[in-house]
């Protein structure tokens, strides 16, 4: 008997009088389960909240050796090739919506039974429902939600005291002079653009979906063009905004939360027709039947109501089960109330938007030429 | 010439003729020399040219289409597209039987996927009749059921068109649990005689419910399209109700009388599909279907140069869509400029180079070494830090009063960084052959000349310049081709206007995950490579370049 195994053991007899008890209660035995995992993730923070609100616990538990890679950005590539060299290398993969949607499209995820595989909530409603509408495709496991949103420097020196109060104001070089930080794709921009040319929430992707709305949106970014900084990583604004390269600019809100209360930069967050997105795994085809038992048997603990909650403890994203809303409570090194942060919390919520993955999978290609076209010129 | 005798040839000292021993000779020294090499070839073949020769050759591999769609691909055959109608009644029928296979093993949202490239909109529209597709022909089998209720049952189906060994080695193994491979689905020979249309679509039926979803044809009533076939296969052969022996005479006789009565509803996938979506109703999506069917298309690369395929024949894309021959030509330009100011930076360091003493230029050899040695990405990031508004340069210009604080220079995000950083980074691949190459001019040349009258201008020009060539050529090509298909440094400090056809082939790949295009784009450029290369052999000569 190794070290390690008569530790567990130990630890597995102390369980019943130990905190851990509910723990051991709540995870069912995995027959026939392979002993080793590779999750592949975004790295940086995201990872690391993920490391700590379940796979190392769980890793704790059950023995499993997990190994991360730090591939998400490339994921539908990377599992594209892999499944075509026919060695599925990867247990798990965390990806953002539209790329699960792509990966189920293309067969590289299987279909998962939500109810059979997650877990119900403490009340015991089914999975299905308590992530609602977060579940976009039958391949998709929700984890968390994130919105896309803009931040602003708090001294910026020529707005005389005003600051944004609402999305517009990227648009308002009157009041707000200084560089904007926009993504370099389409997505988000051309909404944002129409909105405030005066189109409705409802009536958006209507226009968007003809040639002069993708004019009149580019149109509207023309006339801030000479003022705008393009990122590609969502670490950019918050770096250029930090470094006085841009006054205001739009990224993930965990990203504008690090800078904020983290680094203690004079920026504030400007919450006003963010875009939600959801972020959750995708189980590849492929794998052999201990693997898939396995993952299975990860995916119902780690997208659990207190898991979900517990990895709102370390990044600002909100969980994207229902029941695990009330349980969002402060930072776990910070101490801060986390609530005012989250993108799920409905003071934040005046305006938004949801990513509408139907249409940019439909759409992408033809208007991201348009995008670089107009970009180049 | 003792050996040579009068009219034979001339013999090696073992008799053989001395042409043949001296083949032999050399053969062997060949074979050894391609067996020291082979190691490596074969590392190259496999590791290299094989993965990339694969690559490129997505731009042209169009199987899927036909794959997926084989019937739909076969009755369009006959369709003009030039008619300006859509199909008829066969071709919708021949797409419902292709999509319902493909959407129990999900290939019509790849295919969709595909067709997308060419006809935005077309992913959507496949995904939503995928989801319809099922229901088609519906009203179909509720009339058999109204006739005859067995024919809800799917064990009906399976004993009339199954072998009957068949039938009974799938009962067997439904007995035993199905714990073991399931016995595959054999059409019964009277069946496929006399129920051609039948037979058919329940033979796809069995196959697909057997392999893809790993269940019994007896344990789910099969697609409409086999009861259009059996009332079809009836109306058309009404003797055909007989051939089955006399329990089955009953139920197929009533079948014939309805279909003879008219009480069948006769199938109608053209108002099914219409009925899905208005689109099917034009003739533009069963276009793209032709025109992409062939297995080998031109589609990515007239993509890859801002054309289009369309029923009419190669035109060009709209104003909106065009990006790549711009792209194309933005990155030889940035590449000639960075090659012209590498020459001009590097030129008179490459002279320092060679003619310190030893000592320095040592010391200098190791200044341009140092930042070659350099992570690349650390060096990329250094020039966001030097060249953004706020940065260290802005800075000491603004601090110098060169530049108004309000009026910083924007260096970065845009070509100018493009330049600046890549001039840098690429800097040791035009300095280090020139170096080489100026080490070999013997300084008493330009002594020489000098002695004789000339100033130092004219000795330069006319004496130690045209040496040096050699190693500007050389220095030219490694800085040329680097730089046209560098990536990472223009995605970083390029912003919008600096980026290269490299960036986009990057999308491609990681994102958009159009291989095909992305091969076709990263061909052109090779292409372009080889031909820019074939130039300036021609011009300058190949044998005028000198590494050292």
């Amino acid at each position: 008997m190794t070290l390690k195994s008569l530790l567990s053991a130990t630890a597995l007899a102390m369980l019943p009088l130990g905190a851990g008890a509910a723990f051991a209660e709540d995870l069912p035995p995995c027959d026939n389960c392979s002993d080793s995992m590779v999750l592949m993730s975004w790295g940086g923070a995201y990872q690391a909240s993920q490391v700590a609100a379940y796979a190392e616990p769980y890793a704790k538990l059950t023995g499993v050796k997990i190994t991360w890679d730090e591939g998400s950005n490339e994921a539908i590539a990377k599992m594209r090739a892999a499944s075509e060299a026919g060695n599925m290398t990867y247990s798990l993969v965390d990806v953002e919506g539209p790329d699960s949607q792509r990966a189920c499209d293309e067969g590289l995820a299987e279909e998962i039974d939500f109810d059979k595989v997650l877990a119900a909530a403490p009340d015991g409603t089914p999975a299905s429902k308590d992530f609602g509408a977060a579940m976009i495709n039958e391949c998709f496991v929700p984890q968390i939600v994130f919105s896309t949103t803009f931040g602003y420097r708090t001294d910026v020196k020529e707005w005389n005291g005003k600051v944004p109060e609402d999305l517009c104001a990227i648009f308002d070089l009157q009041t707000f002079p200084g560089m904007r930080a926009l993504e370099k794709r389409p997505k988000k921009n051309l909404e944002w653009a129409l909105l405030c040319d005066g189109v409705s929430k409802d009536e958006l992707y209507t226009v968007l979906s003809t040639k002069e709305g993708v004019d009149r949106a580019l149109a509207k970014l023309d006339t801030i063009k000479d003022h705008v900084v393009w990122w590609s990583a969502g670490a950019e604004t918050p770096q250029l905004l930090a470094d006085g390269e841009v006054v205001m600019g739009s990224t993930y809100n965990g990203r504008l939360f690090s800078a904020i209360v983290e680094q203690k930069q004079p920026i504030a967050m400007l919450w006003d027709w963010e875009v939600f997105d959801f972020d959750g795994w995708v189980v590849p085809k492929g794998l052999d039947e201990a693997q898939k038992n396995r993952v299975m048997h990860f995916l119902n603990f780690a997208t659990d109501t207190q898991r979900l909650a517990d990895q709102a403890k370390y990044i600002s994203y909100g969980p994207a089960r229902a029941s695990s809303q009330p349980l969002v409570s402060k930072h776990a090194t910070l101490g801060i109330e986390m609530a005012p942060f989250m993108p799920t919390n409905p003071a934040n919520q005046k305006n938004y938007l949801v990513n509408n993955i139907e249409w940019w999978a439909d759409n992408q290609d033809a208007v991201e030429v348009a995008f670089q076209n107009w970009l180049s010129k | 010439m003792t050996d040579q005798t009068a009219n034979g040839p001339m013999l090696a000292a073992d008799g053989t003729p001395l042409k043949q021993s001296l083949n032999r000779a050399l053969r062997r020294q060949k074979l050894r020399a391609f067996l020291l090499i082979a190691p490596l070839l074969i590392f190259v073949l496999v590791t290299f040219i094989a993965p990339i020769g694969d690559m490129l050759f997505r731009s042209v591999q169009n199987d899927i289409v036909a794959d997926t769609l084989p019937r739909t691909v076969a009755a369009l055959s006959k369709w003009n597209a030039e008619s300006g109608a859509p199909p008829e009644e066969p071709v919708y029928r021949a797409l419902a039987s292709d999509l319902l296979i493909a959407v129990a093993e999900k290939t019509h949202t790849q295919l969709g996927t595909r067709l997308n490239y060419e006809d935005s909109g077309f992913s959507s529209l496949l995904r939503g009749t995928g989801r319809d597709v099922d229901d088609m022909g519906e009203d179909v089998t509720k009339a058999l059921v109204a006739i005859d209720p067995i024919w809800d049952e799917p064990t009906t189906w399976t004993n009339l068109l199954g072998e009957p060994a068949w039938v009974s080695a799938q009962a067997d193994w439904d007995k035993a649990g199905g714990k073991t491979a399931e016995p595959p689905f054999v059409l019964s020979p009277v069946a496929q005689q006399n129920l051609p249309l039948t037979s058919a679509a329940f033979a796809d039926f069995a196959r697909v419910m057997q392999t893809v979803k790993n269940d019994s044809p007896t344990e789910k009533r099969p697609w409409n399209t086999v009861a259009i076939g059996l009332t079809e296969d009836l109306k058309a052969n009404p003797a055909a109700a007989g051939a089955f022996g006399t329990e089955w005479q009953p139920a197929l006789s009533a079948i014939v009388a309805a279909a003879q009565m008219g009480t069948i509803p006769a199938a109608n996938f053209t108002a099914a599909f219409t009925e899905s979506d208005k689109a099917w109703a034009t003739p533009q999506p069963w276009s793209i279907i032709k025109i992409f069917s062939p297995r080998f298309t031109s589609g990515y690369f007239l993509n890859a140069v801002d054309l289009k395929m369309t029923a009419d024949g190669i035109a060009p894309r709209a104003d909106s869509e065009r990006v790549y021959i711009m792209l194309f030509l933005r990155t030889m330009i940035l590449s000639l400029a960075i090659t012209g100011t590498c020459i001009l930076l590097g030129y008179p360091v490459a002279w320092l180079l060679a003619n310190l003493p030893p000592r320095t230029a040592n010391l200098l050899m190791i200044l341009v070494l140092l930042p070659f040695w350099t992570s690349l990405l650390v060096r990329t990031s250094a020039w966001k830090v030097l060249l953004q508004q706020q940065g260290v340069i802005n800075d000491l210009l603004v601090w110098a009063g060169l530049v108004a604080d309000e009026n910083r220079l924007v260096l970065i995000n845009n070509q100018t960084g493009t330049i600046i950083a890549m001039t840098h980074i690429l800097l040791p691949f035009m300095i280090l052959p020139l170096y080489s190459v100026m080490k070999t001019i013997p300084p008493s040349y330009l002594r020489a000349a000098k002695s004789l009258g000339a100033t130092d201008w004219t000795a330069f020009w006319r004496v130690y310049f045209p040496q040096s060539i050699p190693g500007i050529g050389a220095g030219s090509i490694l800085v040329f081709i680097l730089a046209i298909g560098y990536y990472i440094t223009p995605e970083l400090v390029g912003g919008a206007k600096g980026v290269f056809i490299s960036n986009r082939i990057a999308y491609h790949i990681g994102t958009s995950l159009n291989w095909g295009l992305a091969a076709a784009l990263g061909s052109l450029l090779l292409i372009v490579v080889l031909v820019l290369y074939w130039v300036y052999d021609r011009i300058v000569g190949i044998d005028n370049v000198k590494l050292g």
